[in-house]
């Protein structure tokens, strides 16, 4: 085998591949050929880094120089300089927004010092198409003590790890494996949820795409412990990139014996299929999930019974989300001991997140359970873009709480969140700022459920359409008092009746928001007033007659000829024929029109 | 049997292990209100998909509302039917699906018969908070069955029915959230669709969303035509069930006072299908007994078993699901089409009145029916053997328009010479009467003796798939008998993979037979208003003088003043069919 004395490290997530980090591998190769260091400095492509605001990222080893935001022209710069001369190129370091100083490894940087990754661990690091570098990382060495001890052991291990479901329920994951292998049955599955569907979230992506390998030797690990022989993964046709990693990780998995029968001499075998989902966030559900891969309609059926007792084609399943499956081989090799002495008290371990909105740092970070809010917007992210107030903090997805100010100090934990009126979900986190109107994300958020419910039950079906409706007569400014009343009922009805998560987490938004910014509901309902300017409806532009010197600008430049008025004298705006467009402000130089 | 101890409203109950809350609260007299929920226990049909959440209850230590349809009582159970939280999201719940529901009330053909009307009744519903966009779809009319799925819910029944019950599969879900609906596959038109026009989606759907194609004001149209002779016929189910819709008790007979209500109306000659369906075992009985003789005698073209034809929803569902046995049912027309092509050749002729000036009409249980008549197969010069076929449910609304006192009625006797009838065609509308009445009839003319009994009691009951052996004087004749068209199809995969042991098969569409037709009075999931039309049949049967089909001595006269004899080149013509390969693949539009 080849050594090479240095290793460049290029992100292959989405995001960066979108940012053209095809190109910057080949760019890299190029120069290391032009200068005859193809055989001492490997460039290889791996998942992602997480500090997605900065990429594309290109990371040297083994100094760990990180370089940000690299475009496929700065290549040549980096070999030449860094590779060839032993200089740092300085302008790709990440600069530290508190003393503009270059900071060239990454553990230094605000983003990654809370951070520990677990599930994560190899995504950044490892070529996610090569399985040796996984195995260089312990890979399957988890399989392996696992075969030589028995399925209670692993299970009661696992139960003593803390470990709780990371796809938004929390659900013990000791414990659902310990049911799933004491049903009696013929055949038996094992299914990954990668179905992935919250807006903005990408943890499950991430790992997929960064580290299949951690997955699939998950997934056997929980067929040899609850007895099944087959595993399925549902995940969605939307991820290519991850579904052709994971489709060359299984191949060289089979290749080296680690699926397919006998695996590691044992009696123990076991593979996985992939099926796809067409993209309906329901199917996340795992009822809906199974009756999905089944070829039926993707709707959720009422439990019991649970999918551990009766699953695909009505066999036992176990089903366990993608981050949930990458943090047990880690769990196995180093002792739930050690995971159990991470995280509160109640949720153990590390969370990923995708952390998203007015933020400064956007990315996806993974942290100890029992971090703050306030850590993860402020140290991690950075605070908040461009000077402005931090105004809400949603977590959960779509179906999550809208948080404020008074819950920032509020570990994160699963039981934390729903407490404060949010929930965990599965690692969406998105930051609002004062320019974002509560009513109208609630109403983003509405229209999201309803575009994505299954239509299986009365209220998801009607009441979250019925919710949508009356929040958008709001943000339209024709609300009522009774409205308010209307969507607490409404809320708390669907949240109280409907069949399955999807549905009876919901109103979330809704409800969230009237408890956490009540003001802003009020204003516009009484006053008719969006204190963000976000509603277009209760806009109203107007000219201050002081400040106005009747040049006509604004007039002249007036799409509708809403303005009126005589030269050299305070013009009028007729708001009656106004279609708030703003070209006048944009024109006006005395900074005469104002927006209430 | 493990038993559970509960409380429900401060009432202690105790139930089997496996009992949902909805049965447990009812065993105690508590009426949890349903919507989508609905079974007819007895067949082990059942529909709890969950999904309306109008029987939500309070269970104590749990965080949402449980539907009582489908949650099984635990042991210690603290359940509450009725708190303030309880009613309160009924009640929103209801409000919902009523703001997406048509105000149509006042012209809906399920006025009055509505579960939905019904609950908004009982919650005293007055107005809608929750008012806002309501979901619109395209009607759908087919031969037998009106989709207006404006009126859905979503309560899957149709749904469960088509699929679960019958093995159909022309009804479900597609499109998501509040532009969801229950609909043919690509959401193509019913008639383009596999569906056999059972009606069981009607006889279940707790609207108006699924309704019978209404042929009453074409037969008020040619009642009022004095240029025609209008002819009706009335199957054997109709008169178990037609009472129910006014008020009578199910099981209750009104053979004579339907046939004086169908005169007043008007019908020139009230005449009865059992006639018709006599004839069909004088024909099928000898078909059975000539394809027994052939196939006993080393006969390889011959194909055994032989299966019932009467059934309109049956002959689709082989037609499209199994067309390589298109050559095994008999080849003898349903009753109904027998009756119509002997009325507008041999009794038009005894009248003196042209084909074309003799309307006939069908009251049937049936919506199946509706789609038969109108076969090309089954028409001469573009005029149909049957001119129009109405459901039960469309003859009780005629009544009733007649402002008829039918309970008061006086029972009058049907005319001849097709009102003629023995109880052998009586038993037709109950699942395993068309096999026993073909037995009773073959058994005497194979063996030439004299049936000592003629209650088979073996054939008869309501288990889905039953078989007996009929000792034919040494001959053991093997019996199938399937209703619900998923029996008919496991016994169907025998016959076509060459493992059926049967000699005859009789299958019917419908849950029960014809008792239990599409067009039949709704029974709301209670299927002790099934067994007890089927035992009002048997109960006709046995009070009839002539119990046997070819001792009709009106059929005896057909045959000797018109066709002859069984199976004649006339009764070919007239009372015997081919079928189709339907088995079209999907095209999408």
């Amino acid at each position: 085998m080849a050594k090479y004395n240095q290793h460049l490290l290029v992100c292959g997530g989405t995001g960066c591949r979108a940012s053209h980090s095809d190109a910057i591998v080949e760019s890299l190769n190029r120069a290391l050929v032009e200068r005859n260091l193809d055989g001492e400095v490997k460039v290889v492509m791996t998942g992602c880094f997480g500090f997605c605001e900065k990429g594309p990222i290109v990371k040297v080893l083994p100094d760990n120089t990180f370089y940000t935001q690299v475009t496929p022209a700065d290549c040549d710069e980096i070999v030449a300089e860094h590779i060839y001369k032993g200089r740092k190129v300085n302008r790709l370091l990440y600069t530290n927004p508190e003393n503009q100083e270059h900071v060239s490894d990454s553990k230094h940087m605000g983003f990654y010092r809370k951070q520990i990754r677990i599930a994560l661990r190899n995504c950044g690091f490892i070529d996610p198409e090569n399985i040796d570098e996984y195995i260089a990382r312990d890979g399957y060495a988890a399989l392996g003590k696992v075969l030589s001890s028995t399925p209670e052991q692993v299970i009661s291990d696992l139960i003593k790890s803390g470990l709780r479901g990371r796809g938004g329920g929390g659900f013990p994951t000791g414990l659902k494996w310990q049911i799933t292998s004491k049903v009696k049955a013929d055949q038996k599955y094992v299914v990954c949820n990668a179905d992935e569907g919250d807006p903005g979230a990408f943890m499950d992506r991430s790992i997929l795409e960064g580290d299949p390998h951690s997955v699939i030797e998950a997934m056997a690990i929980n067929g040899y412990c609850t007895s099944a022989s087959k595993g399925l993964i549902y995940i969605r046709a939307e991820y290519p990139l991850a579904i052709a990693r994971l489709k060359v990780a299984l191949r060289q998995a089979r290749e080296y014996g680690l699926l397919g029968e006998n695996i590691l001499g044992s009696d123990f075998s076991f593979d996985i299929e992939m099926r796809y989902g067409a993209g309906a966030f329901v199917c996340g559900e795992e009822t809906a999930l199974i009756h999905s891969m089944e070829g039926h309609r993707g709707e959720p059926t009422f439990k019991p019974p649970f999918p551990s007792e009766s699953g695909y084609l009505g066999k036992p399943t176990n089903v366990n989300n993608v981050e949930t499956y990458a943090n047990i081989p880690v769990i196995i090799l180093k002792g739930p001991e050690w995971f159990a002495s991470i995280g509160s008290e109640k949720s153990k371990g590390t969370k990923v997140f995708a952390l998203a909105g007015k933020i400064n740092n956007v990315g996806l970070i993974e942290v100890p359970m029992g971090t703050t809010l306030r850590e993860v917007i402020y140290e991690i992210g950075g605070g908040i873009k461009d000077g402005k107030q931090f105004k809400a903090v949603q977590t959960g997805g779509p179906s999550g709480g809208c948080l404020t100010m008074k819950h920032l100090d509020t570990p994160i934990d699963y039981d934390n969140l729903i407490a404060v009126g949010s929930m965990m979900g599965s690692g969406g986190m998105i930051v609002m700022d004062e320019d974002d109107c509560m009513v109208a994300i609630a109403k983003f958020y509405l229209e999201f459920t309803v575009e994505e419910s299954c239509g299986k039950c009365s209220p998801c079906r009607i009441g979250n359409k019925r919710l949508h409706e009356i929040l958008t007569k709001i943000t339209k400014g024709e609300g009522t008092m009774e409205d308010l009343d209307n969507l607490r009922n409404l809320g708390q009805v669907i949240k109280d009746t409907a069949l399955c998560g999807l549905g009876q987490t919901s109103p979330n938004p809704v409800l969230s928001t009237l408890d956490n910014f009540w003001d802003e509901y009020l204003e516009h309902v009484t006053e008719k007033k969006c204190r963000a300017g976000v509603c277009k409806s209760m806009l109203r532009y107007v000219i201050e007659p002081d400040a106005c010197v009747g040049c006509t600008a604004c007039a002249r430049n007036c799409p509708v000829n809403a303005i009126s008025g005589e030269r050299k004298k305070a013009h009028e705006i007729n708001q009656d024929i106004c279609i708030k467009c703003g070209a006048c402000v944009e024109k006006c130089k005395f900074n005469a029109i104002f927006v209430r | 049997m493990e038993l559970i101890k509960l409380t429900i409203d401060k009432k202690s109950v105790e139930v089997e292990k496996g009992t949902t809350i909805l049965k447990a609260a009812r065993q105690i007299g508590i009426d949890i209100p349903t919507l989508c929920y609905f079974s007819l226990g007895d067949m082990k049909i059942e529909n709890k998909p969950g999904g309306c959440r109008i029987c939500v209850v309070e269970v104590e230590g749990r965080r949402n509302l449980a539907p009582a349809c489908a949650t099984e009582c635990m042991p210690g159970m603290v359940v509450r039917t009725n708190t303030i939280r309880v009613l309160n999201a009924r009640r929103t719940v209801l409000e919902l699906i009523l703001s997406d529901h048509p105000f149509d009330c006042l012209v809906c053909a399920k006025s009055g018969n509505c579960e939905l009307q019904d609950l908004a009744h009982k919650f005293g519903i007055r107005e809608i908070t929750y008012k806002g966009e309501q979901s619109t779809y395209r009607k759908d009319t087919s031969p037998s069955i009106i989709r207006d799925v404006d009126k859905c819910v979503m309560c899957r029944r149709c749904e469960m029915m088509c699929n679960d019950v019958q093995s159909v599969g022309a009804l479900s879900a597609v499109n998501r959230g509040f532009m969801s609906v229950v609909a043919p596959a690509f959401e193509m038109n019913l008639e383009k669709s596999v569906c056999t026009y059972c009606g069981q989606c009607v006889a279940v759907c707790p609207t108006g969303a699924l309704t019978e194609v209404d042929h009453t004001r074409q037969i008020i149209a040619a009642l009022a035509d004095p240029t025609k002779t209008v002819v009706v016929q009335t199957a054997p189910a109709v008169r178990a069930a037609l009472g129910e819709e006014f008020g009578l008790e199910p099981g209750t007979l009104v053979t004579g006072q339907m046939v004086t209500a169908l005169r007043e109306i008007g019908f020139d000659y009230v005449f009865d299908t059992d006639f018709a369906a006599d004839l069909t075992i004088m024909e099928e009985g000898t078909e059975l007994l000539d394809r027994l003789g052939k196939f006993l005698g080393g006969d390889k073209s011959v194909k055994l078993p032989i299966l019932t034809s009467c059934c309109p929803a049956w002959v689709n569902f082989f037609e499209h699901n199994f067309p390589e046995l298109k050559d095994v049912p008999s080849t003898a027309r349903s009753p109904q089409q027998m009756f119509g092509a002997i009325a507008k050749t041999y009794f038009a002729d005894k009248i003196g009145v042209t084909r074309k000036d003799l309307v006939v009409v069908s009251i049937m249980p049936c919506l199946a029916k509706k789609y038969e008549c109108s076969r090309d197969e089954f028409k001469h010069d573009n005029n149909p053997d049957v001119d129009f076929s109405i459901s039960t449910r469309e003859l009780a609304a005629l009544i009733k328009q007649a402002n008829i006192d039918f309970k008061a009625l006086p029972a009058e006797d049907f005319d001849n010479p097709l009102g003629e009838s023995t109880g052998a065609s009586v038993i037709f509308g109950t699942t395993g009467g068309v096999i026993e009445a073909a037995v009773r009839t073959a058994y005497e003319v194979h063996t030439g003796k004299k049936l000592d009994k003629v209650d088979f009691e073996e054939l008869r009951g309501l288990e889905g798939i039953r078989h007996a052996e009929i000792d034919f004087d040494g001959l053991k004749l093997n019996i199938g008998i399937a209703h619900g068209l998923g029996h008919a199809r496991q016994l169907l995969n025998d016959v076509r993979d060459g493992k059926s042991e049967f000699h005859a098969i009789e299958i019917m569409a419908c849950p029960g037979g014809c008792i239990g037709g599409g067009g039949q009075p709704l029974h709301h999931g209670d299927s002790s208003i099934l067994k007890a039309r089927q035992m009002a049949l048997y109960r006709e049967d046995a009070e009839k003088p002539i119990r046997k089909s070819h001792e009709n001595p009106f059929i005896i006269k057909l045959y000797e003043e018109f066709l002859g004899k069984p199976l004649s080149e006339k009764s070919h013509h007239l009372l015997h069919t081919h079928y189709f390969d339907k088995s079209t693949k999907i095209t999408v539009e």
